[in-house]
């Protein structure tokens, strides 16, 4: 055989085409730092000339999608093994491993190197510092570790705001901080909703996540908990006089309803393991209601900064 | 046997330079766009007090 005796390569045909390549930015997760970043350039004292601020959130869109395709990249084998997961471009077989790494880390280097050209140093840190958490501390180090992987983890996504404040500012102070804190303390009850009706997927990938590991009844008690103290989290702007009456009524009154809803999760029929005997329906609709509990609250924030 | 060096049906080999064509395209439109942006990231730079 010629062809081997000279180390000639199979000819490699990729089947992929650009909904593939869409697909490994997480396009899902990227609508929703967008807008919290967004939010934090727009609520932040100053100005910035619309074309820097375009370039802003484009950098921060694309250091997501940078990320998200980092993850994928490197948790291509449990991806496999999940049923919700094993469709995505690289364990179907449709990219290359290495060419989804190469594509994450172009964008990664580009996003930063043109949020530091377009805006400042600061916010080009931050913005690196997230890509970094998102990948070597969360995917890498703590996701198959730890079942508070995505109360560390989660502070990745938590960045956001405090990078489209400093696009602006040039430094960071109070507001985006809350900003993050709010996120930061979201992201337990929003995955560990998701968590509780898909736990036999990541268990069959070895994922130590919270009901994986520490089992339904507990995993809702943490939810509760950490609905409480997010619902703290959510009106300190207002407490602390950062934001007005309009951002701290809604924020009281959707915090409310998402307490109640996690006193749902808790209390809803279960069996003598925790699991749910309604098919989980507290936990679908309280994972719902997360969503749209953080748009509505940013969206507060930012229609607050223009009618006050 | 397995024909070596393995050939594509030319239905194949169709889609193959489609895909090839539309990566491509997809490359020229990213970077004529970053061109496009540096651009006018040094204009309004340049502009600024």
């Amino acid at each position: 055989m010629p062809a081997l005796a000279t180390g000639a390569a199979l000819p490699s045909v990729s089947t992929a085409d650009w909904r593939d390549w869409l697909k490994l930015l997480k396009p899902r997760v990227v609508s929703l730092v967008v807008f919290t970043g967004w939010v934090g350039l727009a609520i932040a004292p100053g100005h910035l000339h619309p074309v820097l601020a375009f370039t802003a959130i484009l950098c921060i869109a694309t250091a997501a999608g940078a990320a998200g395709c980092l993850n994928m990249w490197w948790e291509r084998d449990i991806d496999a093994l999940m049923r919700r997961t094993a469709q995505r471009p690289i364990p179907a077989g449709r990219i290359e491993p290495n060419d989804a790494l190469a594509f994450g880390i172009t964008l990664a280097v580009l996003s930063v190197l043109v949020m530091a050209l377009a805006t400042n140093i600061a916010a080009a840190t931050v913005l690196a510092i997230s890509i970094g958490f998102y990948v070597f501390i969360y995917t890498m180090w703590l996701k198959r570790r730890t079942p508070q992987n995505i109360v560390i983890g989660g502070a990745a996504g938590a960045f956001p705001p405090i990078i489209g404040w400093a696009a602006v500012t040039g430094n960071i102070s109070l507001m985006p901080v809350l900003m993050f804190l709010l996120i930061f303390f979201w992201t337990p009850p929003h995955f560990w909703s998701l968590a509780l009706y898909a736990c036999k997927d990541y268990g069959r990938a070895g994922v130590p996540m919270l009901p994986v590991v520490a089992g339904p009844r507990a995993t809702r008690r943490q939810i509760f908990a950490y609905t409480l103290l997010l619902s703290a989290v959510a009106v300190l702007p207002w407490l602390l006089g950062y934001a007005g009456r309009l951002y701290g009524a809604t924020a009281a009154a959707c915090s409310l309803a998402f307490c109640a809803l996690a006193l749902w999760v808790l209390l809803d029929r279960q069996d003598e393991t925790g699991l749910s005997m309604t098919g989980d329906k507290p936990a679908r609709l309280t994972f719902r209601y997360s969503l749209l509990y953080l748009a509505i609250l940013f969206t507060a924030l930012g229609i607050d900064r223009i009618v006050g | 046997m397995d024909e070596f060096p393995p050939r594509l049906s030319p239905a194949d080999a169709a889609l193959l330079v489609r895909r090839q064509r539309g990566r491509n395209m997809a490359m020229l439109i990213g970077l004529v766009c970053l061109a496009a942006l540096f651009f006018a990231i040094t204009i309004v730079k340049f502009k600024a007090p």
